[in-house]
């Protein structure tokens, strides 16, 4: 197959940028399929995982988990109550003694078991990822699996160094501690959770959310597979009621959320009056301001990164782009450029960049913003050319201009592949119109002006700031926010802090 | 020759280098251990809380952004001017008081010290997988409330206050109930130290009229406190689930013990960490 040939000499018409888009994005020069072929075995119907083995609901009560690109049920999922809650807190708490007694050496050994097993079958927990959430297999492939390992290997290495971790203090664990987790990097938030838990000498009940459970429990497997201690980790599927139930229970001695903001304070709100400890990664409407010196292509590119990277579903996403206003016509057009060629549909294609959504409830508040944002006044850009299947949960990525700070679709979290575009004169504006917002988890800087850009992001309130780059993640980072966004940091030395008397 | 009449003061709340009375006009007696009648001071109101809210906000970046060194200096200063007033203190303070008076001024002088090296004690690089320079940096949150407990007054004050502002944030303090003219003395020492108008503010009142209005005021973006009861605890840690307030309440501290009181641990729960990336390839 030819590609398109670059002009050779004058008289000879170059094909237009708009052609050319329509060559890419619209059908001319299709991808051939490249499915990923494993199917790893998924068993009809799963247990809770309590004490070390997989035990029935005492309800008897399951739940259909879905694969949100094809509608299909994938298998039934335990539906865990008050009294299984219960019975895991109970295992957690008769297994912490020995646990938190163990020296830091055999802990942090136990670890780098967990993470060389989950980097040996990280093929099967990908497709599994992507088969229950909607993420595209390159994404669970190349980001959230192995990060998920790499968080383990991290954390192993300090559970027999935590006195250096640190100065000043005698660590000791916390106790049991309740761990709620959401859908959208089902994986790797467990590993962000569970890790640092465990190497500082604590044991976990933790809750998988109740649209991705599946690598959970895998985990859950390699955890009897690599003989990790029975009640160190177990593991309750289930939704909010089973979520509400950890939050309650007294035998828990500390929460720790990743989801919204308004589950975040009712859970502040309920351990208010107890002694319990609380750690909360909250959602976000993070700032992506791109200056007028910028190296534009990268920039566009940190764009595309920062909302489309996992449908959007992700809570530091740089979902309000502010755009000096003199290159303003140059970035949409570019914009617009480059998201005619994303590829959304099949998850397990391995060309594909935006997946499925992951539950058809998402999408509905997806497409409810997606209504307000025009009934507002602000004018959606429909520029992604894919065509979508016909089954599943899907939205095809978008954005608006004409955007103003009052608008819902500025304000509020999306979480889906929504962009609110926005423009600023001079950088003191691109930081006060940053800073307005009751969230502060992220932001993003682009100039290639090495003063300007150590100026800004000191003055942005975000906990994470990506200078020239953005939704960059490492096991040695930590990751949490300023304000409405949370409070406590997970990853680098600081997690630590977080599980650690 | 007959006795002197003795002056009977009042002191007034301490906003933004300030000593304006309670907007509310109310004043509470304040007697000694043999019940005699030594001062007035003002009974703070919320609305006296929400101006001192502002005060602090607004006054908070400017000493965030003053260098560490600075800072540090400027901090030194407060021991110096405690120092010239160690009698009157120690007096207001009553039994124990001059034990109690060297140990605040000297946790001021260990705070000072901090300023310019906490960043380094609790930042860092971290070694990321890929080609980026990536570090953490510690920052000031903003406007806090500091409740402090009711003895030892001075001290205890000082204890909560000073790993808050070291941090570069600013604060509010509702000083203790029992005996708060310590605090409204070291307000004086620090209306004529070098430290900016707004960033500590001193008022004096009733815990059980103010600790709702700390909790819940919105600017206030965390709370220091100690020696409180089961239901101030969970009215302050309720403000968590309002605007996500950091609440941190110090049990059974020993005041007296440097090493239970001093060290960044203690600055810590006041400060955001932000870890900024940046690509170092070419």
């Amino acid at each position: 197959m030819s590609i398109v040939s670059k002009p050779q000499a004058s008289g000879i018409e170059a094909p237009k940028r708009l052609d050319l888009r329509a060559a890419i994005g619209g059908g001319i020069f299709e991808y051939a399929p490249a499915p990923e072929s494993v199917r790893p075995e998924i068993a009809d119907q799963y247990g809770l995982f309590i004490g070390g083995s997989f035990v029935e609901p005492a309800s008897g009560n399951h739940f259909a988990t879905i694969n949100p690109a094809t509608e299909d049920t994938l298998c039934m999922v335990a539906d865990a109550c008050a009294s299984d809650v219960d019975r895991a807190v109970q295992a957690a708490r008769d297994a912490l003694p020995a646990w938190a007694g163990l020296s830091g050496k055999d802990r942090g050994k136990y670890l780098f078991r967990l993470a060389r097993r989950m980097q040996e079958r990280a093929r099967e927990l990908a497709v599994l990822e992507t088969l229950d959430g909607g993420k595209p297999i390159k994404e669970s492939r190349d980001v959230d699996i192995p990060l998920a390992a790499a968080h383990f290997f991290y954390h192993a290495g300090w559970a027999d160094k935590l006195k250096y971790a640190l100065p000043g203090r005698t660590p000791q664990p916390i106790g049991v501690c309740g761990q709620i987790i959401p859908w959208n990097f089902p994986l790797m938030m467990m590993a962000w959770k569970i890790a640092p838990a465990l190497a500082c000498g604590n044991t976990v009940v933790l809750k998988p959310a109740e649209t991705t459970s599946l690598t959970a429990l895998r985990f859950a497997q390699i955890c009897q597979e690599i003989g990790l201690p029975k009640g160190v980790v177990n593991i309750v599927t289930g939704a909010g009621e089973t979520g509400k139930a950890m939050v309650e229970h007294d035998g828990i001695d500390k929460i720790a959320f990743t989801g919204s903001t308004a589950v975040g304070k009712a859970i502040a709100k309920t351990v208010a009056s107890t002694k319990k400890k609380l750690t909360l990664e909250l959602g976000g409407k993070s700032a992506n301001i791109i200056f007028e010196d910028a190296s534009l292509d990268q920039a566009i590119e940190g764009i595309i990164e920062g909302i489309y990277f996992n449908q959007g579903h992700v809570c530091c996403a740089g979902s309000r782009l502010f755009v000096q206003e003199s290159i303003l016509d140059r970035v949409v057009d570019k914009l617009t450029d480059r998201m005619s060629t994303l590829r959304v549909g099949d998850p397990m294609d391995k060309n594909t960049d935006v997946g499925a959504i992951n539950s058809k409830e998402q999408l509905g508040s997806i497409e409810k913003y997606l209504s307000t944002g025009e009934n507002e006044g602000a004018v959606k850009h429909d520029v992604c050319q894919s065509t979508l299947p016909d089954k599943g949960y899907w939205c095809k990525p978008c954005f608006y201009t004409g955007v103003q700070p009052s608008h819902t679709i500025a304000r509020e979290e999306i979480f889906g592949p929504v962009l609110a575009v926005m423009s600023f004169r001079t950088p003191d504006e691109a930081i006060s119109r940053a800073n307005n917002s009751p969230y502060g988890l992220a932001a993003g800087v682009w100039t290639d002006k090495g003063s300007k850009i150590f100026d800004v992001a000191k003055k942005l309130d975000a906990g994470i700031v990506w200078l020239n780059t953005y939704n960059k993640f490492d096991p040695t980072s930590p990751f949490g926010g300023y304000k409405e966004s949370g409070f406590g940091r997970e990853g680098g030395r600081h997690g630590l802090m977080a599980y650690c008397k | 020759m007959s006795e002197r009449l003795p002056i009977i003061k009042t002191y007034k709340l301490a906003i933004g280098g300030k000593f304006p009375r309670s907007e509310s006009g109310r004043t509470i007696e304040v007697h000694d251990s043999s019940q005699s009648l030594v001062a007035h001071v003002c009974q703070g109101s919320r609305k006296d809380l929400r101006n001192a809210v502002e005060v602090a906000s607004k006054a908070q970046s400017g000493w965030a952004n003053a260098t560490a060194y600075l800072r540090g200096q400027v901090l030194y200063r407060l021991a110096e001017m405690m120092e010239g007033k160690r009698l009157e203190l120690a007096n207001a303070i009553g039994e124990g008081g001059e034990d109690e008076v060297n140990a605040a001024i000297d946790r001021v002088v260990h705070y000072a010290g901090w300023t310019d090296k906490y960043a380094q004690v609790m930042g860092g690089t971290n070694p990321v997988a890929g080609p980026y320079h990536n570090f953490t940096i510690p920052f000031a949150m903003g406007a806090v409330g500091v409740i402090a407990p009711d003895e030892p007054s001075l001290l205890g004050l000082v204890s909560l206050v000073m790993p808050v502002i070291a941090a570069g944030n600013a604060c509010v303090v509702l000083a203790s109930e029992k005996n708060p003219v310590p605090a409204m003395i070291l307000s004086e020492a620090i209306a004529t130290s070098d430290l900016p108008g707004g960033i500590i503010n001193m008022l004096s009142g009733y815990r059980d009229e103010l600790m709702e209005h700390f909790s819940s005021h919105r600017e206030l973006i965390a709370i220091h406190a100690a020696g409180v009861s089961d239901e101030h605890r969970t009215l302050l840690r309720l403000g968590a689930a309002d605007n996500l307030k950091r609440v941190t309440v110090r049990d059974d501290v020993d005041f007296f013990d440097e090493a239970a009181c001093e060290g960044p641990d203690w600055m810590d729960p006041f400060i955001e960490f932000k870890t900024i990336w940046h690509p170092s390839a070419v």
